[in-house]
């Protein structure tokens, strides 16, 4: 797979990663219809990192989370954290986990403080109100905390999940679409909150829809398709091998073709042969632009303005996915 | 392997804090159709049946109605309490919890149980309002209703854990416990029945609970409190036994 190049050591192959707080090996899921969700995953997550998994919808990633947090039972494949097993010493591996699920399903007829101190307890740990009144002040719902839940908006019923989740101080925070229906000034709360919270050395491993979500936060991203596990790259390195540059020229005369002078570059024609789009490697060297830019003096060639982008991590994706299908 | 206290503690608070919020349900309701069955059959046929075996009839019936509302209370009470949260969805979160079944069956039992006796402790109470009793074995009194309510929360349970609709959570209380409940006993003794009825009513399980509680209340017994205790033991096994099944099994708990 995508991730060999960083596991090829002997050395690392035969002892376990000291540094995966979450270990997936061999992971399957074939729910009770006859579904299979996972197909063989292989997955280590770092302990400390903020990881993405992205993926289309339907692909497995609350199939995925799920398995981990106890939610659904697992199929084949073996899944530790923290060195224990899931299956066998689940209490120790719940304990140290959060979940903030995708669905919204929270107790209508609570209060904010009854339910956020209930997931506390259930969590095993005693009651620590300093710790609740912390949580709710980074959410803000501190004003909202002896409101029933029912009375809140969707985005601070979201806040509440996440208040639970973190009520007994988790090592290991999974996040499945936190931002979803909420706005860009909340997105913006809950990132620097997930920051703070990587700060203190909490693990996160996020699923979004979003993609410029994972762009800002990650460290590391995984795409899954279909139940498998496609790529799992570093956020800069993928963006970076699979991310492409371009420069786009627009020309002041249409152009028929591209002059043979200029044929040494990788350029082709845009909008109706009024634009000129010079794709090139961010990592190369020279990036080749100077060179250019002379030669089209040179050739007579003029423009009357310039632009640059890059490949977002989106398009990336949207290729992944398409290579997939094919 | 150490329980999980704090867990069992934060469901049992979160359970009764859902008794306290509707109070009026849970408790008022159960007060007042109690009453009125004295009002009914107290009055009304009390009226007609000076005595039962010696007892007056007002106060024959009160182990009756009160096992009657225990049964339906820990039935309706414990499998409504774990129904719920899988049709909301709030029960990812125990799933995802470091519990294990036998945290979860404590306390969503035991929170349901206390309900009901609590319930039944109020109607003792409140048939004072209408009729003297006095109770015999006081000890044995608080067993029977300690014992009956636990098993049929434990019974209640296993049905909110089957139940994947309002349907079903409906169909077992009244299909089956009600008659059970009516036909056991509560407004007569069995010895007033035609013999062949005599016989077939001992079928009936909730018969030896109505007749043992209404012991511990008279010395009254239409079946040997011995045989009472066996029967409200047998059914609490074999509780014990579908719950431990559901735990090795996951039975309807997670795909
Ligand atoms: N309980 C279930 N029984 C049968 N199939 C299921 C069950 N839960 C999920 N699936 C199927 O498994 C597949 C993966 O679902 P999953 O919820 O993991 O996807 P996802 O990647 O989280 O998608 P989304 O982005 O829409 O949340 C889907 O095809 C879904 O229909
Ligand atoms: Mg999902």
């Amino acid at each position: 797979m995508q991730n060999a190049a960083i596991s090829n050591t002997p050395q690392t192959n035969a002892t376990p990663a000291t540094d995966a707080i979450v270990s997936i090996k061999g992971l399957s899921k074939t729910y009770a219809s006859g579904f299979t969700a996972l197909k063989h995953i292989d997955l280590d997550i770092r302990r400390g990192e903020i990881f993405a998994l992205l993926g289309p919808n339907g692909a497995g990633k609350t199939t995925l989370i799920n398995i981990v947090c106890g939610i659904v039972n697992p199929g084949e494949g073996s899944v530790a954290v923290a060195g224990h097993d899931i299956v066998r010493d689940f209490r120790a591996t719940r304990a140290i986990i959060g979940l903030v699920p995708q669905e919204l399903t929270t107790d209508a007829f609570e209060t904010v403080w009854n339910t956020v101190s209930f997931s506390r307890g259930l969590f095993g740990k005693a009651p620590k109100p300093a710790h609740i009144e912390q949580v709710l002040k980074d959410l803000a719902l501190w004003d909202k905390r002896n409101n029933k839940i029912l009375t809140l908006s969707g985005g601070m019923k979201r806040r509440v999940m996440i208040a639970k989740a973190l009520s007994h101080e988790p090592d290991v925070l999974f996040l499945d679409e936190p931002t979803a229906g909420v706005d860009v000034e909340l997105r913006r709360d809950m990132w620097n909150m997930v920051r703070r919270l990587r700060e203190r050395g909490v693990t996160i491993i996020l699923t979004t829809h979003y993609i410029e979500e994972a762009e800002e936060m990650a460290d590391r991203v995984g795409v899954i398709n279909k139940g498998g596990l496609i790529v799992v790259e570093e956020k800069h390195a993928l963006m970076r091998k699979l991310g492409k540059k371009q420069l786009i020229l627009q020309l002041h005369k249409r152009m028929g073709g591209i002059p043979g002078s200029l044929a040494s570059y990788d350029l082709e024609l845009g909008a109706d042969g009024t634009e000129l789009i010079y794709t090139y490697d961010t990592q190369a060297e020279r990036t080749g632009i100077t060179a250019l830019l002379r030669d089209l003096g040179a050739a007579g060639i003029g423009f009357k303005d310039l632009s640059t982008r890059q490949n977002s991590l989106e398009e990336i994706f949207v290729e992944l996915i398409k290579s997939e299908r094919e | 392997m150490t329980l999980n206290f704090q867990a069992i503690r934060s469901i049992y608070k979160f359970e009764m804090a859902r008794t306290r919020r509707t109070l009026m349900q849970s408790v008022a309701a159960p007060v007042i159709s109690t009453s009125l069955y004295f009002v009914v059959f107290g009055s009304a046929i009390g009226s007609r049946i000076t005595s039962v075996e010696g007892v007056s009839y007002g106060a024959f019936i009160i182990p009756g109605l009160i096992m009657l509302t225990l049964l339906t209370q820990s039935v309706s009470n414990a499998s409504f309490g774990i129904y719920f949260p899988k049709f909301v969805g709030t029960i990812y979160e125990i799933h995802s919890a470091p519990v294990s079944f036998i945290e979860i069956v404590v306390s969503y039992v035991g929170a349901a149980a206390t309900k009901s006796v609590i319930v039944g402790l109020i109607i003792l109470a409140t048939a004072r309002v209408f009729v003297a009793y006095d109770i015999a074995h006081p000890l044995w009194m608080v067993a029977f209703l300690l014992l009956t309510a636990i098993t049929f929360s434990l019974f209640g349970f296993i049905i909110g854990i089957w139940a994947d609709n309002f349907e079903k959570l409906q169909v077992i209380p009244l299909l089956i416990i009600t008659p059970l409940t009516f036909l056991g006993g509560s407004f007569y003794s069995i010895h007033m029945l035609p013999s062949v009825w005599q016989k077939i009513t001992l079928a009936n399980p909730v018969v030896y609970l109505i007749s043992g509680f209404r012991w511990s209340f008279y010395g009254l017994a239409d079946v040997n409190v011995g045989i009472s205790l066996v029967a409200i033991f047998g059914f609490l096994i074999l509780c014990l036994i579908a719950v431990s099944w559901i735990f090795r099994t996951g039975y309807k708990l997670k795909s």
